[in-house]
């Protein structure tokens, strides 16, 4: 115990003092912690649940656009904002600013969850490959209907508030690290939380055998669609987040990004390993790294890369860096090995 | 006058799209897999048939030219990944061919470039009843040369001996590797037969629309759909869905405007998949 407490203060710590340390990396690192939360939120359903979606793409950009919307809306008419594009003709007080960016923030989580209540009864029903095609038509179909709608931008973008003039030029990096650090924390104690209840284990019934877990009096579609609208609600906020750091909304190459950011949540959490509490961290941080890597050294060819990518991690490591480490040190995992059989089984190797 | 227009153009069309959905049944029903590339496919055939026209050959060869490349195109696509996936997960094979179609939609966007291109055929517009509905020739000829490849094909799985290992395969793998049949040669011809259909599609599709490198995925999910609402093995339910495809697109081409037609068949496979799932809940089972 005591050394779990070491460990998350040495990553607060390290969080917190971070875009001091490494002030270049400020929005690598922001985009770090959206990455790790949509892989935690992808694994909620898609590890522990079993439901392998590729929609939540939609929470994403849902939250993405209420968020700036909510923002513009508040002070200014939307419509003429959206019309003006890049010219600024109103500008955002910074009370303004954080407050419009406060309440977008809960409404980018609070309408997303929603929204996967309302849909949860009619899309959890399907199942496997099924429920997995269905979600990927969601995605694509909202980005393909929010790039018609006039009111927010449609094909030209939207373009989110600038951050307001508070005499610092860093204080803009600053703002969206910390915010987003703040909420991968408050995702992640959520998750740990959760993790820690039965609830954990009707999801893991449910992945299991779903007829099963009925049988034995588990009302599973009502535990499917809070686990649906948990990972939504962290979605929302990891989307609105992500709005305000690139700060230009397009409807189909940023915020219902199913190419990219979609197929990453789910690349992420199988990277790590699903299903665990650690992997889709683990995940998100190497795919991090790896994918600069590829952005900065193969620039142009970055997606052939992530495709080869893609294929080769489902092919090969289907199990995740989570899972093989599983095998490798079963004693770390809280299994208990039979040292015997373990020397039997290297000896048939 | 519109309604007529609207409807044969979409079942012009829809008989291309079952061509394709033909593609993806075969497989999924031989190799229980998903194949979300097969858009990525048929614009690859597209494109074939495209750089045959730039080098002056008529575009219309590429009906046959380009199912032969893509034969082997798709042998080579089953032997480095699809061999791998065969008999694993479903979710599996469709996240695999997800990485497949990312790959090629950005190799064709180095090699071809991101234009909207198609292939001239010259072939001129018919007019019919009173000049009121205009058919281009070309969709037309489309069409016939899908129901063609499709006839061929039928005849070619019940009579040789090939399309009967195959069928055999598709009934039940085991007892077919036991009775002698090499089922991995069997899933390679497979693949290889359905990249070949996506390149005929292709061909025709560089004739009669356009096709864009990032064209794909449409065409995927206009094949999943159909089949789903046909059926593994209806070739008459796929190419009805198919035609009933066409006409809904074309129609909520002229009702809602184009820039809503790629978003409405998405939105057409969540609907079908929910009513299926409804109706299916009511005797407590669910889509298999």
């Amino acid at each position: 115990m005591n050394k779990n407490i070491i460990f998350y203060a040495a990553i607060l710590i390290f969080g917190v003092t971070a875009p001091f340390i490494l002030p270049a990396f400020k929005v690598q690192l922001s985009i770090l912690c959206v990455l790790i939360i949509l892989a935690i939120t992808w694994n909620i359903q898609g590890g522990e649940m079993g439901y392998n979606s590729f929609g939540n793409i939609l929470f994403y950009g849902l939250g993405m656009y209420l968020c700036a919307s909510v923002q513009v809306g508040m002070f200014f008419p939307l419509a003429e904002w959206t019309e003006s594009g890049g010219e600024k003709t109103f500008v955002h007080t910074p009370a303004q600013f954080f407050q419009g960016f406060g309440v977008g923030l809960a409404v980018a989580a609070i309408v997303p969850a929603i929204v996967a209540g309302l849909i949860g009864y009619s899309i959890l029903g399907l199942r496997g490959h099924y429920f997995a095609i269905c979600t990927l038509g969601l995605g694509v179909a909202a980005g393909e209907i929010s790039g018609g709608i006039e009111i927010i931008g449609a094909g030209q973008g939207f373009t989110t508030p600038p951050f307001p003039d508070v005499g610092r030029l860093e204080a803009r990096g600053e703002f969206f690290y910390f915010c987003s650090f703040a909420v991968l924390i408050l995702t992640f104690l959520a998750v740990k939380s959760i993790y820690s209840t039965r609830f954990k284990l009707v999801l893991n019934a449910i992945r299991d055998n779903e007829d099963k877990a009925e049988a034995m009096g588990i009302e599973t579609m009502k535990y499917k669609i809070i686990g649906w609208m948990i990972s939504a609600f962290f979605c929302g906020l990891a989307g609105g987040i992500m709005g305000g750091l690139v700060g230009y909304i397009d409807s189909t190459d940023v915020a219902f990004d199913g190419r990219e950011m979609g197929v990453f949540m789910v690349l992420m959490a199988i990277l790590g390993g699903k299903g665990t509490l650690w992997g889709p961290i683990i995940g998100a941080t190497t795919f991090h790294f790896f994918k600069e890597g590829f952005w900065t050294f193969f620039l142009g060819w970055q997606y052939v890369a992530l495709g080869v990518l893609i294929v080769v991690i489902v092919i090969y490591f289907p199990e995740g860096i989570m899972g093989w480490l599983r095998e490798k040190y079963p004693e770390r995992f809280g299994e208990v090995v039979d040292e015997a059989d373990r020397k039997a089984q290297v000896e048939l190797k | 006058m519109i309604a007529l227009q609207a409807s044969l153009d979409g079942i012009l069309l829809g008989i291309l799209f079952a061509l394709i959905a033909y593609g993806m049944a075969l497989q999924w029903g031989v190799m229980n897999i998903i194949n979300i590339a097969q858009g990525d496919l048929v614009i690859l055939g597209g494109y074939i048939a495209y750089f045959m026209y730039l080098s002056g050959i008529h575009p219309a060869w590429g009906v046959i030219v380009s199912p032969i490349i893509m034969y082997f195109v798709g042998i080579g696509i089953y032997k480095l990944v699809i061999n791998k996936v065969v008999d694993r997960d479903l979710f599996i094979s469709i996240l695999a061919t997800f990485g497949i179609s990312i790959l090629f939609m950005q190799l064709m966007n180095f090699a071809f470039g991101a234009d909207v291109v198609l292939a001239n055929s010259g072939y001129g517009t018919t007019m019919l009843f009173d000049n009121s509905v205009v058919l281009p020739n070309s969709k037309i000829f489309s069409a016939f040369i899908s129901i063609i490849f499709a006839i061929g094909l039928v005849i070619y799985m019940k009579k040789s001996k090939l399309g009967r290992a195959i069928r055999a395969t598709a009934q039940n793998a085991r007892a077919a590797k036991i009775l002698g049949v090499d089922t991995e040669k069997v899933y390679a011809a497979t693949f290889g037969i359905n990249a070949a259909l996506c390149g005929v599609a292709g061909a025709l599709i560089s004739i009669t629309f356009t096709i864009h490198p990032y064209m794909g995925l449409p065409y995927t999910i206009r094949s999943f759909m159909i089949v789903i609402v046909a059926g593994l093995g209806n070739l008459p339910g796929v190419a009805m869905s198919g035609m009933g495809l066409g006409m809904f697109e074309e129609f909520a081409d002229y009702i809602l405007g184009t820039e809503f037609r790629i978003g409405s068949v998405f939105l057409l496979l969540v609907l079908i998949l929910v009513y299926r799932r409804f109706k299916l809940s009511k005797k407590r089972e669910y889509l298999k």
